[in-house]
């Protein structure tokens, strides 16, 4: 069986406007919308597209959280994988541990490849799929915008600060997801009908044999410090004049 | 006593600015002293410009015919093989450092911190998170390895005039060979880093194509100006990935920022924060960007730019 295991995390909406608590012990998360993270969304779709052109014969999506996190992974089967694993763990991980959690799906699953996203949206850590490539001794070809497979190897083509970088890798190999790598599908109302028949499977934490541990504690969260809105000018020219009287043009 | 591992970033032949803002981050912390490894084919260049940033104590070179490209899956074994008396291990939160630390953290057994904007102390460090809707203070355990990532814009770059000795080192690791490079995009002409660039000109999606995209390029060659774009100006193909400003794109902070036809998103903000002062041009009245302008004008572009362009002529 020719599988593709992808991680996806729930996280705050990308429309929701984060706001810190005013006593700094954390952001206000109560009530507000959670989505799949939007990187993994497309990790999922490109998983979905190797797939429907016979490149891979099933797609296992899984993450590690709450029981809540069953919403995410129903959207996941709705738009199209096969099947589900709810890494169960009360407690937020850390990139390392989740990594850790991932290597023993690795080895369970066997895939021939992971596609995560870059970064999640929320702590915006950007590690967990180099991590996983480290941990498993295996490929990692990060911030994907084109993937083209071939036997036993892919090329993948990465942005970076240079412009596109391509790397080719054997198989099986770590990928992670950059914006432009395709666009994700809708999800359509009688999809997340049969995805409610699909398997989910939950697994705790710990059966996998990860202890995970606080390394990093966050002591206290603090709203940016706000740019103050400066001046309207009416024309180009008090444009100009302006900056000139500021130094900041010949 | 914290000692400090920062991996250099460089093309093989220029060390990118990036690792001297990892240099005044890793000083900051109080009595750090720091060395920079340089892991190339040939290091001898690189080297010689690392050693001569202040408060760099120490050069290593990490000579390897692998190590012509930097691929993180080569290059993470030999760090996490030298790495073991340093307390700290510093890279740039630019699309190498993002790629290659995380691999060196899994393979040390440790945390990572991403974007490291301010070091408190040796173990307590302030990270922008939600794309810098919120920033966290974080605390490791003392004793234990910190690996980081430096948001460069949040660090000047450590001036010259040092004299760090260069030695050469050896890892000896065992490098994989699942991973090739194969190509990147060449760099293109003589115009200003968008990373360094101490001004910028971007465009967002009201410059509506492609060639129109084109009439940025000539301002910004008036002002000396590096040019970016916004995630919509890049998904809508007017400019290339390499110039996206914003969260998921390139953290600057330039002296001066133009924000032409941008609408200001909060990812397209995030990028800018540390801009000294921005301009923005927009035909939107109501447009987010004018709530963190510094200068706003209400306006065609198409009509403000060419007069900018006379009157700056001048």
């Amino acid at each position: 069986m020719k599988r593709i295991l992808v991680g996806i995390k729930r996280v705050v909406d990308y429309n929701v406007r984060i706001r810190v608590k005013p006593d700094g012990s954390g952001v206000v998360t109560d009530g507000v919308k959670m989505s799949i993270n939007p990187f993994d969304e497309i990790a999922l779709e490109e998983a979905l597209r190797i797939r429907e052109k016979g490149g891979a014969d099933e797609v296992v999506v899984a993450t590690i959280g709450t029981p809540d996190t069953r919403q995410q992974l129903t959207t996941a089967l709705a738009m199209g994988a096969d099947r589900a694993v709810l890494v169960e763990s009360a407690t937020a991980v850390e990139p390392l541990d989740a990594a850790r959690a991932f290597l023993k799906l690795a080895e369970r699953e066997q895939p021939f490849l992971v596609i995560l996203g870059k970064q999640a949206i929320d702590d915006d850590n950007n590690q967990t799929g180099q991590m996983l490539a480290a941990l498993w001794n295996r490929p990692q070809a990060t911030f994907a915008s084109k993937v083209e497979l071939a036997e036993g190897k892919a090329t993948v083509t990465r942005e970076v600060d240079a412009g596109l970088e391509t790397l080719e890798v054997e198989l099986p190999a770590v990928i992670t997801t950059d914006l432009r790598l395709n666009e994700p599908r809708y999800v359509k109302l009688p999809d997340i009908m049969k995805a409610k028949k699909k398997p989910l499977e939950t697994v705790p934490l710990a059966s996998l044999g990860v202890e995970p541990r606080q390394r990093v504690k966050a002591i206290r969260f603090d709203p940016p410090p706000q740019r103050q809105k400066g001046v309207m000018v009416k024309s180009t020219q008090e444009l100009v004049e302006a900056l000139k009287k500021k130094g900041l043009v010949a | 006593m914290s000692k400090v591992l920062i991996v250099a970033e460089h093309d093989g032949t220029t060390l990118n600015s990036s690792t001297a803002k990892c240099v005044t981050c890793a000083h900051s912390i109080p009595g750090a002293e720091i060395t920079v490894v340089v892991c190339a084919a040939d290091a001898s260049a690189v080297a010689v410009q690392a050693a001569g940033l202040q408060h760099v104590a120490k050069v290593l070179k990490l000579e390897d015919p692998a190590n012509a490209h930097a691929v993180a899956a080569l290059i993470a074994p030999q760090i996490a093989a030298i790495a073991a008396p340093y307390s700290h291990v510093f890279g740039p939160s630019t699309t190498f450092g993002k790629d290659l630390m995380p691999r060196i953290a899994a393979l040390l057994d440790t945390a990572q911190l991403s974007d490291v904007m301010a070091a408190e102390s040796a173990t307590r460090f302030r990270r922008p998170i939600y794309a810098g809707n919120a920033i966290v203070t974080v605390e490791v355990d003392a004793g234990a390895k910190v690996v980081a990532t430096v948001r460069t814009a949040s660090f000047e770059a450590a001036a010259e005039g040092g004299t760090a000795s260069v030695e050469a080192a050896s890892a000896g690791a065992t490098l994989p060979t699942h991973t090739r490079f194969v190509s990147v995009s060449a760099a293109r002409s003589d115009r200003p880093d968008l990373q360094t660039a101490r001004r910028v000109v971007s465009g967002g999606r009201a410059l509506g194509s492609a060639e129109n995209f084109q009439i940025l390029y000539s301002l910004a060659d008036k002002l000396g100006a590096a040019v970016g774009a916004s995630r919509a100006a890049v998904d809508a193909g007017y400019a290339p990935n390499d110039l996206q400003v914003g969260q998921t794109g390139k953290i600057i902070a330039p002296e001066l920022y133009f924000a032409i036809g941008i609408s200001g998103a909060i990812q397209h903000l995030t990028g800018i924060k540390d801009a000294r002062t921005i301009v923005a041009i927009n035909k939107d009245a109501e447009a987010p960007i004018f709530e963190v302008a510094d200068y706003g004008l209400v306006g065609d572009l198409f009509t403000v730019l060419p007069e900018l362009e006379q009157l700056l002529g001048k």
